[in-house]
């Protein structure tokens, strides 16, 4: 497995299959932090210490496979050109701490892109485990066969009572971070997102856009995920989140009925119309492209637009970020040219859906 | 604090930058960790600002004299592996390694508390190969607990089950003590 590849397409392999849910929930990810234990964290150690660990993932797990993740591919981050780093992390197989440490950095990425493993991040290990739908309990199984593999050949920073010690106290625990990707349009359009909020985060779960700055979420696309990672085990953490998303997408599903009786013309009118701008465009900021996609994704679910692939807001909010325009051109661009080259591409995307 | 860089927002972002092996703290508001490119990935960009002044608004009322009279220096704690001492581990909101958890230990069950909705002890995942006796440790106490339920309930039929599953598991081997520490 080559970088190349991991460069090429927006949307990983495993993005093309749907999950169960995949109208509202675009994707389940459960991430686990894990450390040696005897070997001081990142923020303070030796650099020679954290490329001893670096190599160490080199020579174990380069082109290995564990289950159906296979041929992983070892990366070091500081061999990476700042494009190439940037369309990692808008693929979310890397984070922007990551690449800060690139250094003494690495990352190993499976042939599917469903795993990836950020070594000397926050914490020396960081496991990623991606699931299309919602998936969060599979996906808790998966991660946890996964971390046994890694656990015959490293001594993890364990501790009876404070568990898995990481870096960071907010990690502590199970070190887990359970989260899903939903696609919330309606409830957005109605506002009662606002008043959602406040509610699911005094459950201890976090939402948060993912796309844009700040309390706005681009795309209409939610993250929600558990904050607390000590006290609970990390099924009930994955059973509490799993409840609350569940009685979203019931609401969410209500909305968008509730709508369609109540003002179908109006939201028929404002999908095609975000669909005629996607098809005609010739300058588009991130943030209309986003809001269009979102529409565009929205009646396809709807059944409003029948000849586009749901996958399309996934893959072209990766696609139209700064990092993959630039690679796309192999240069970098202003704002300007990035918002042209943004248009163009949707509606080259667009063409070849009819 | 001031932002270091605009010197006029507050800053909210504090962390430390390792440059050619020089420890460097950050101190920035959102805007500026923006512009300059400090903005971490919006899962790890936890805003430590809460965290910590609760930490440290927390610390003081526990080591705080309520005499009012001089305050009674006490030695620092310091990891021995790491270096690290109890006020830059505030500071940083970060440990410097495992061994911190132990030499801060007594200090750390307010601060989990606070950051983890009150709860202090790991229940979750035991790893596979290090765990060792610790599973059927967990598997005992687990056991446990469900008799003592089922008596209250005064399921007495279950409560025996539960009992001979206790007493095999307990005759299976010796259980340690210590568990296998890493
Ligand atoms: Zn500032
Ligand atoms: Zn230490």
């Amino acid at each position: 497995m080559t970088l190349q590849n991991f460069m090429n397409e927006a949307i990983s392999p495993w993005m093309q299959e749907e999950g169960p849910d995949s109208d509202i929930v675009l994707s389940s990810r459960i991430r686990l932090a894990r450390n040696f234990a005897n070997v001081p964290y990142p923020i303070l150690a030796d650099a020679d210490k954290l490329e001893e660990i670096r190599d160490f993932f080199k020579t174990n797990y380069e082109n290995q496979s564990f289950q159906n993740y296979e041929d992983f591919a070892f990366i070091a981050i500081k061999d990476l050109s700042s494009i190439e780093k940037r369309v990692l992390v808008e693929k979310h197989l890397i984070s922007p701490h990551l690449v800060k440490n690139a250094e003494t950095s690495a990352v190993l990425i499976s042939e599917n892109e469903q795993v990836s493993v950020m070594i000397n991040e926050e914490d020396h290990i960081r496991i990623q485990l991606y699931f299309p739908g919602f998936q969060l309990a599979e996906g808790l199984e998966k991660v946890f066969e996964f971390d046994d593999w890694l656990e015959e050949k490293i001594n993890y920073a364990f501790d009876e009572s404070r568990g898995y010690l990481t870096s960071c106290p907010t990690n502590v625990g199970t070190g887990m971070r359970a989260s899903v990707m939903m696609h919330l349009p309606a409830l957005a359009m109605t506002k009662q997102i606002n008043r959602m909020i406040p509610a699911i985060n005094q459950l201890g779960l976090v939402v948060r856009g993912i796309y844009g700055e700040g309390s706005e979420a681009q795309g209409n696309i939610f993250q929600i995920s558990n904050q607390i990672t000590l006290g609970k085990s990390e099924h009930d953490i994955v059973d509490d989140l799993e409840s609350v998303v569940r009685q979203l997408i019931t609401h969410e599903r209500n909305a968008r009925s509730r709508i369609q009786e109540q003002s179908g013309t109006k939201l028929e009118d404002r999908i095609y119309r975000s669909y005629g701008v996607l098809e005609n465009a010739r300058i588009i900021e991130s943030k209309e492209a986003a809001q269009c996609l979102s529409n565009v994704r929205l009646g396809i679910d709807l059944g409003l637009i029948k000849k586009v692939s749901r996958n399309i807001l996934n893959e072209l909010m990766i696609l139209t970020q700064p990092g993959f325009l630039q690679h796309y051109q192999k240069q970098s661009l202003t704002a300007n040219q990035r918002d042209i080259l943004r248009a163009t591409l949707i509606r080259e995307r667009l063409q070849l859906e009819n | 604090m001031e932002c270091q860089e605009c010197q006029k927002r507050p800053a909210t972002l504090h962390f430390t930058q390792v440059i050619n092996g020089n420890k460097k703290e950050v101190h920035v508001c959102e805007v500026c960790a923006r512009e300059k490119g400090y903005k971490t990935y919006p899962e790890e960009g936890y805003s430590l600002h809460d965290l910590l002044s609760g930490l440290i608004n927390f610390e003081s009322q526990a080591m705080g004299n309520p005499q009012g009279g001089p305050f009674q220096q006490v030695k620092e704690l310091q990891c021995p592996k790491c270096e690290m001492t109890f006020s830059e581990f505030k500071r940083v909101g970060k440990f410097g390694c495992a061994v911190c958890y132990d030499t801060f230990s007594e200090r750390l069950d307010p601060i989990f508390r606070r950051v983890h909705s009150g709860n202090t002890k790991h229940h979750g995942k035991i790893p596979k190969r290090q765990g060792g006796n610790l599973h059927k440790r967990r598997q005992l106490e687990n056991y446990k607990m469900e008799l003592k339920t089922l008596i209250e309930s005064e399921e007495f039929e279950k409560a025996a089950e539960i009992r001979d599953k206790i007493k095999a598991l307990e005759n299976e081997q010796d259980i340690g003590k210590e568990g296998d520490r890493p």
